[in-house]
């Protein structure tokens, strides 16, 4: 891999940049390898990557149906936090939080990690004890993390509106300055370009249509360019988890839902953080580039197809404009949706299951891009040692039938 | 935007009206205290996620407020079917193009005949 840096920069110059190395190569499927990434998402190229890299097992392919980072990795508002209420997800996402802040130096590739805080705004007088109580649970796990009144948070933002007169006026917020945003695409792709140069094989375009199973073993994969054989093979494919699970007799307790996100035209830089509301139910943020990032909920209903409903829009504008009376004539670019894959407790699945060798990092729904580098982190030391990471445990499928559950569903900042 | 037709109200009204709630014809367990907890478990958390064909139960929740089950397409969104609290689909996964009319009149007469 060539590396990146201010020099190369300088001596590509010379040759019109006509010669950069290609980020990843584009190999034809072996016959065997010693494990099988079924998802070339966000998640599934950094297990890749932490496989090689931390366990030396770099026999690895990952299969993509699509192309990399095309599903919810690029779909998403790019938002990164780890201000979690339970144990066991503060746990999580903050041991993703300590890789992000070493990222872009890690993979030679820059992320764009901005830490610009993140606001969980409080409307009424409960959101103000769950936030305080968040706060707290926070602190205590060794999570920065504060309590801001109202003068605070418009402090923070000045053109927010604070006033008394609003329908839901702000009352404060929990403030996570180490938060902020990283440009998705360059995660994918970094994490992506790091597996590669660690000798890990990105099959694109290889859609898997069933597993190689016996005696309750999973041997391999069967997929539109011919079969692979592995024995450890970790599915990490979101949205579409449930219909992998089929293919191999299990039953995940998820439910696919379409969540939607937007962007503005770009405006001059006026918002330097990131504003979330769980109560009216917005969340937004200023790109580098100027557009306003702005996420929806998700719709009420299953779905595959990736868009969301005009109501969902309506709502989350509405909420924004109420927030933000500035941007009540800014014009919308784009829209789009991306299919989540909720879990009933909104926190993850990592799992081993019935069948031997067969794992699933899934049901992160709404919330699973800032999870990024510490869920594959923990899923590669699981597949690597055959043994659930201890972060990882907690998180076990069997949760669903032993009342064990992460109920993060009221607690989370926002957004699930 | 949907336009689903109450089969209550027998009236096509915009999605706003109405709000999911999930698979249909999930039967709570008679004797909840006799469930394994592999059994209550799966009756809480653990339900169909289709692509393709999926049936639903709505609430008309500013109309009538009755729940009433929707036969729904999970890709095209498409709306197959809607029908009553007690009754059964015609358009399943199996049988898209709505199901055999004899089997569809057998399915009445044996829920008419429970009904009974």
């Amino acid at each position: 891999m060539q590396r990146y840096s201010g020099f190369g920069l300088v001596k590509h110059a010379l040759s019109h940049h006509e010669n950069w190395q290609r980020q990843w190569r584009n190999p034809t499927p072996k016959k065997a390898y010693d494990v099988i990434i079924v998802g070339g998402g966000g998640h599934g190229l950094a297990t890749a990557y932490y496989l090689a890299k931390e366990h030396g097992i770099k026999n690895v392919a990952v299969i993509e149906k699509g192309w990399l980072g095309g599903g919810n990795t690029a779909r998403n508002t790019t938002i990164v936090r780890s201000n979690y209420l339970w144990d066991e997800a503060a746990a999580l996402y903050e041991h993703s939080m300590k890789l992000w802040e070493g990222l872009s130096q890690d993979l030679n590739y820059n992320v764009m990690f901005s830490q610009r805080g993140v606001l969980n705004l409080g409307h009424t007088l409960q959101d103000m004890r769950d936030i305080q109580r968040r706060v707290n649970a926070n602190r205590l796990n060794g999570i920065d993390s504060e309590v801001l009144d109202t003068k605070g948070v418009q402090e923070l933002v000045p053109i927010m509106d604070c006033s008394k007169n609003a329908r839901y006026p702000v009352l404060g917020a929990s403030w996570q300055p180490r938060a902020g945003v990283a440009r998705h695409d360059a995660v994918a792709w970094g994490f992506a370009r790091g597996a590669d140069a660690h000798g890990v094989d990105i099959l694109q375009q290889t859609e898997v249509t069933g597993f190689k199973i016996r005696d309750g073993r999973v041997y391999g994969v069967h997929t539109n360019r011919g079969d692979i054989e592995a024995k450890t093979i970790g599915c990490v494919a979101a949205g579409n988890s449930g219909v992998l699970a089929k293919m191999a007799g299990i039953k995940l307790p998820l439910e696919s839902h379409p969540l939607q996100a937007l962007v503005s035209e770009p405006l001059k830089p006026v918002l330097d953080t990131v504003v979330m509301s769980n109560h009216v139910h917005g969340y937004i943020s200023q790109s580098d580039k100027g557009d306003l990032v702005i996420g929806a909920g998700i719709d009420g209903y299953n779905g595959y197809g990736q868009r969301g409903s005009y109501p969902t829009v309506e709502h989350t504008l509405q909420a924004i404009v109420e927030m933000f009376p500035i941007f009540s004539r800014v014009r919308m670019n784009r829209q789009w949706g991306g299919i989540v894959d909720t879990c009933p407790d909104a926190c993850p699945i990592l799992s081993k299951t019935k069948v031997k060798g067969l794992y699933f990092n899934c049901g992160w729904g709404t919330g699973g891009f800032k999870a990024t580098p510490g869920s594959a982190h923990v899923f590669a030391a699981s597949l690597a040692k055959g043994e659930m990471h201890p972060i990882a445990a907690p998180f076990s499928i069997d949760r669903f039938n032993t009342g064990a559950l992460v109920d993060e569903h009221g607690a989370a900042g926002v957004a699930h | 935007m949907f336009y689903i037709h109450c089969p209550y109200c027998g009236e096509t009204r915009e999605e706003e009206e109405f709000h999911p709630k999930g698979q249909a014809h999930i039967a709570r367990p008679l004797d909840p205290d006799a469930c394994s907890d592999e059994e209550w478990g799966d009756y809480l958390f653990f339900r169909d996620n289709p692509r393709g064909i999926h049936h639903e139960l709505w609430v008309h929740a500013v109309g009538c407020r009755k729940f009433f089950n929707v036969t729904r397409h999970t890709v095209t969104y498409e709306i197959l079917e809607t029908y009553k609290m007690g009754e059964q689909p015609s358009i399943t996964a199996e049988h898209p193009e709505g199901r055999p009319t004899d089997a569809v009149d057998q399915q009445a007469s044996l829920r008419d005949g429970v009904r009974a």
